[in-house]
């Protein structure tokens, strides 16, 4: 095994935990802030300059309430739900290309922490189990409402993922393959995904707000119903973590709807100004940090706009209108292909 | 519905621009302990005990405002002025209790149109919140203005000015 690239993953991954908890912390006060601006009010203004200590503050708050496992819940799944909804949060950004390679000498330092060949199968299947976290969570809390939103959380994931899968299928035959890198770099210059695949970019975009249990499909957490959904019965740091990975999950999806749709770390024109390869690869990371930043915004901008689904109307969309429609949008993709090329 | 409609999409993009909208606009809060909202000169707010400009107390515990109270709020017991105690009273009788219920009182100000001796006021003043119920039941501590210029308080917004010539005698 080489040292160097153990070292160079190694950084890169402290790096990139980093930057996800620090985008979680700071996409709660973004998250407040913009509901805020969006319904005429201010928002958090107190802690600091702009309210900008504010995540500091819950943190600490965080920590220092009292932690409560309920007596008759399962202990040891009542530990392990949060650990396991947060561990898989985290690890779906091993597979995304943060940007062009920075080259120090002769020695390359990619931004990807695996170049999985099958990087969208392992996205699937750590998406897959993240579920668990919530269901395991809701289940161990012996509480009908957190049992409740578990069983909310854990169908509406199953529906979800089959027609994010089949939005992903249609776009892996446009690519032919596998690994997001490669994904990204056929997507060099304005031949982003997003205009191949149209009905592909809708469905996903859909299931990924579905599979973050956003808003208009946050019935796990439905606060007007079922209190606190999964998470009612959780405290202190417990819960939360729940709700920091549920806004790294945010971040990641919107890294991802930007890899698979928009292009990932290129830009229009971005080849033609011949910067030196690092200076490239530092405007890379900044175009892809651009447009996860803008996705997380439109994340939060349709959460202020649109209503709660109700869950009948959940399972029809799910099952009788998307899944169908990615059926047929891979169909035609795959006669497109055939016949017209 | 129509085809269109039922896809839902043009209904979300126009609601979309409709909070996008808002992000623009000027903000509705008032950042209440640093800002503070502009009250009427009709604001019924706290009620003052007025002295006069020798610093005796106004009251003279005729009880008319306890009577024409609707919501019973005012309690009044009245006393006889000492010796010695002409500096503090301006005529022989005065009120030794003067409670208010704020939690009784509905801010109507009958009790200062019915004061005939000046006495009593509503003001711009806010009634702040409390832990207690005792705690709303206001006597003279908290009613009566100061002697000192700098404690007294303004209820000049407050006076129409037939009333001023009324009571100056104009």
């Amino acid at each position: 095994m080489d040292w160097t690239l153990i070292l160079d993953k190694t950084i890169l991954i402290v790096i990139i935990f980093v930057i996800s908890l620090a985008i979680a912390a700071y996409s709660t006060y973004g998250e407040r802030k913009i509901a805020a601006f969006l319904q005429d009010r201010i928002g958090p203004d107190r802690a600091g300059p702009f309210g900008l200590l504010q995540p500091l503050a819950d943190g600490v708050k965080f920590f220092l309430k009292e932690e409560i496992i309920p007596s008759a819940s399962d202990k040891f799944l009542f530990i392990i739900g949060p650990c396991i909804f947060m561990m898989t949060a985290l690890m779906t950004s091993a597979i995304i290309p943060w940007g062009k390679p920075f080259h120090f000498g002769d020695h390359e330092f990619t931004l990807q922490v695996a170049d999985l060949n099958v990087g969208i199968l392992y996205l699937l299947a750590v998406v897959s189990i993240g579920g668990y976290g919530i269901m395991i969570g809701g289940w161990a809390s012996n509480n009908k409402f957190a049992l409740l939103g578990a069983l909310r959380a854990s169908s509406q994931m199953i529906s979800y993922e089959l027609s994010m899968g089949m939005a992903i299928i249609a776009l892996l035959l446009v690519s032919q393959s596998l690994s997001i890198r490669e994904i990204v770099e056929m997507q060099q210059g304005f031949h982003w995904n997003v205009f191949y695949q149209p009905v592909g970019f809708l469905i996903f975009l859909i299931c990924a707000f579905a599979e973050c249990n956003r808003a208009p499909f946050d019935l796990p957490e439905s606060e007007s119903e079922l209190v606190g959904g999964y998470h009612t019965e959780y405290s202190s740091m417990k819960l939360g973590l729940f709700l920091f990975a549920e806004y790294i999950n945010m971040f990641i999806s919107s890294a991802i709807i930007s890899c698979l749709f928009f292009g990932g770390y290129h830009f229009p024109g971005l080849d033609s100004l011949h910067m030196s390869p690092n200076i490239a690869a530092t405007v890379s990371v900044l175009v892809l940090f651009a447009k996860i930043f803008f996705f997380i915004f439109f994340f939060m901008w349709v959460r202020w706009t649109l209503p709660r689904f109700r869950y009948d109307q959940l399972m029809r969309l799910g099952w009788k209108i998307l899944i169908p429609l990615s059926i047929i949008n891979v169909l035609a993709t795959g006669a497109w292909l055939t016949f017209f090329k | 519905m129509n085809w269109v409609e039922m896809l839902y999409l043009p209904a979300i993009f126009s609601g979309m621009i409709i909070t996008i909208r808002h992000l623009f606009k000027k903000p509705a809060t008032v950042r209440y302990p640093e800002e503070k909202r502009y009250i009427a000169p009709v604001y019924r707010g706290l009620h003052v005990l007025k002295r006069n400009d020798k610093g005796q107390e106004n009251c003279t515990a005729c009880g008319l405002c306890a009577v024409s109270c609707p919501a019973e709020a005012i309690t009044i017991e009245a006393a006889e002025r000492q010796k010695g105690e002409e500096h503090l009273y301006k005529k022989e009788k005065y009120a030794s209790l003067y409670e208010i219920n704020m939690l009784r009182c509905i801010f109507c100000g009958i009790c200062e149109e019915a004061c005939p001796e000046d006495a009593i006021y509503l003001t711009d003043r806010i009634l702040p919140s409390n832990y207690n119920r005792n705690n709303f039941i206001y006597g003279k501590d908290l009613l009566v203005e100061g002697i000192k210029p700098e404690e007294r308080i303004d209820i000049g917004m407050r006076k129409k000015h037939y009333e001023m010539d009324e009571k100056q005698g104009v």
